[in-house]
């Protein structure tokens, strides 16, 4: 008697608590989908309105469908050079920062030396620096410097190595930290130089850290606007072309790039996690 | 070569920074330099001189505070907004999202993989007058007939938002992802409700995250003008739309170099108290 009546408001509590729970972690799922679906939205639009025939020159409103601008996507003047002109840059400047980047990686990872704080501030400083003022520093030098550098093509890619290298050096860097030392060391003691060893075995259990550090170089140089904008001169890369078509009115055929650039890197990323997701079953299977 | 590495050891780490710490030198140091020789020179484009002219600086504050201010403000309410948005959804992917966590971590920085500048222009056509928000809002009388959203002060620090929201997730979540789920069941054990257990132990461990989120969104908002530029009117003119202007339009190179010397000495300035207060070792890393 005594134990019922005290056990059924406990229960009542366990009841409404689990039901509270309950209802907590529902509200926080439902809420996650809707962060989720903002964060898609524009994305979404982006992609629709590549399909839409605008009447009169704004793409603002649906109209209706069509695959015209997919199939004309260079009828606008000056969009094909301006993102030839961004893939040019962004593949030459990734391979640049990326080799920079990794042998900075690397001394920092797995060397002592004096000045070590200091090369840690050079790489943070360009990072935590607003582009505005990385682009508007970098144009001051150019300015003064007319007999060696004229703005165009070079200095974009000047600019992109400059602001791409630090990232490159985070993202090698959190590799290299866990990595096993031991295997070259057994490769040293099997008779193999320094140069044979960097080559058989470190590289290749560095390359992917060095693939994802490219990529996310790669994905930076082709999105940056500020910088390349104050730098550019008269050349245009394709978010330069962007502001300009944005003063007077933005063609479909800017959506369909947008569109294209961004299918594109979401195939390699999804590739990317189902490749992790794999991998991680393997493991898992063996284990 | 590798005769050279074992006789000299020592050198191997300054030859392995050399390439990159010299081109970070030539052009992101040395522009600095060049950025502070500018901005005390006087004269009219394109004839500067050299004249220690600092009232470039107290000139560049009187003229342009309301757009100094204007940065901070949007930068800090927007670097707010992402927190709140992403802190649940983040919590969310860290501990409830199962196998899909990766998947839905790609949600987050998909809209990277979209143009800045296209992504920004499509919350023209999400906000449009014409657009199905702002007829759902007047419908609701939230607005007003002839009331809209675009190009004003909530289209310019949405947009902002927006745009930083993964700057401030990705360090969250890398905080969220690290805490012991063992930590969460002693405090359970330990008799503290969920509410205890989060504001106790969840949030103090994510504290990192929320440092590095924070600084991640608010550098790059302050200096922003793309959201200005698109979203906004002259009213909404922050100073990156000022230093871009000065430099590429009116051709007033020493204003613009003042301008941005101020900016990025205010944001160094709060860096350091904000370095200060939370401890150095969590912003290098």
């Amino acid at each position: 008697m005594t134990t019922v009546a005290a056990e059924s408001p406990r229960a009542r509590i366990g009841l409404a608590s689990r039901a509270w729970s309950f209802a907590k972690r529902h509200a926080l799922t439902v809420y996650a989908f809707l962060a989720v679906g903002y964060l898609m939205l524009p994305i979404a639009v982006v992609i629709l309105f590549s399909f839409n025939a605008p009447k009169g020159r704004f793409n603002y409103v649906w109209q209706g469908f069509t695959l015209d601008y997919w199939i004309n996507w260079d009828s606008v003047r000056g969009i094909r050079e301006a993102v030839i002109t961004s893939i040019e840059v962004g593949l030459l400047a990734t391979v640049v920062a990326t080799a920079l980047g990794t042998l900075i990686a690397l001394a920092i990872v797995r060397h002592e030396f004096v000045g070590r704080s200091g090369t840690n501030l050079l790489i943070f400083l360009p990072m935590a620096t607003p582009e505005i003022v990385l682009g508007a520093s970098l144009l001051t030098l150019f300015l003064n410097t007319t007999a060696v550098f004229q703005l165009g093509f070079w200095t974009i890619f000047i600019a992109h190595v400059m602001f791409i290298v630090s990232f490159i050096v985070v993202t090698v860097k959190a590799r290299l930290i866990g990595f096993d030392r031991h295997l070259e060391e057994a490769a040293m003691d099997l008779g193999a130089n320094e140069l044979t060893t960097f080559r058989k075995v470190t590289l290749p259990l560095i390359a992917p850290a060095m693939l994802a550090a490219a990529l996310l170089g790669f994905a930076l140089s082709i999105d940056d606007f500020v910088i390349t904008y104050l730098n550019a001169g008269g050349t245009q890369t394709f978010p330069v072309f962007v502001w300009g078509a944005a003063r007077v009115s933005v063609p479909p055929q800017v959506n369909v790039v947008a569109s294209a650039i961004f299918i594109v890197a979401i195939t390699l990323a999804l590739g990317n996690v189902i490749w992790q997701y794999r991998g991680a079953k393997r493991t898992q299977g063996v284990t | 070569m590798s005769s050279f590495f074992h006789r000299h050891p020592r050198l191997t780490p300054y030859l392995l920074l050399a390439p990159g710490i010299a081109w970070l030198a030539v052009f992101f140091l040395v522009p600095l330099a060049f950025l502070g020789y500018q901005s005390l020179q006087s004269g009219i484009y394109p004839n500067f001189e050299f004249t220690w002219e600092f009232s470039n600086f107290t000139d560049a504050f009187s003229d342009y505070r309301a757009q100094f201010y204007r940065s901070f403000l949007y930068a800090g309410l927007a670097t707010i907004a992402c927190l709140l948005l992403a802190y649940p959804l983040v919590y969310w992917i860290a501990f409830r999202s199962g196998p899909w966590r990766n998947l839905f971590l790609l949600f987050i920085v998909a809209p990277f993989f979209v143009t800045y500048l296209v992504r920004t222009l499509a919350w023209l056509n999400i906000l449009a007058s014409q657009g199905p928000v702002v007829g759902f809002l007047r419908d609701i009388h939230v607005l007003g007939p002839n009331e809209g959203l675009l190009y004003s002060t909530f289209a310019v620090i949405s947009g902002i938002t927006y745009n930083f929201f993964p700057f401030m997730a990705l360090p969250l979540y890398v905080s969220l992802e690290q805490i012991d789920p063992r930590l969460l069941e002693a405090a359970k054990d330990l008799y503290a409700s969920s509410t205890q257990a989060f504001l106790r132990v969840t949030l103090p461990l994510s504290a990192p995250g929320i440092v590095a989120g924070t600084l991640l969104t608010f550098i790059p908002a302050a200096g922003d003008f793309i959201n200005a530029a698109l979203l906004g009117t002259p009213k909404q003119t922050m100073i990156g739309n000022v230093i871009q202007a000065k430099f590429l339009e009116s051709l007033d190179y020493p204003a613009a170099a003042s301008l941005s010397f101020i900016l990025m000495g205010t944001i160094l300035v709060a860096l350091l108290v904000y370095a200060r207060l939370v401890g150095s070792e969590r912003l290098t890393g």
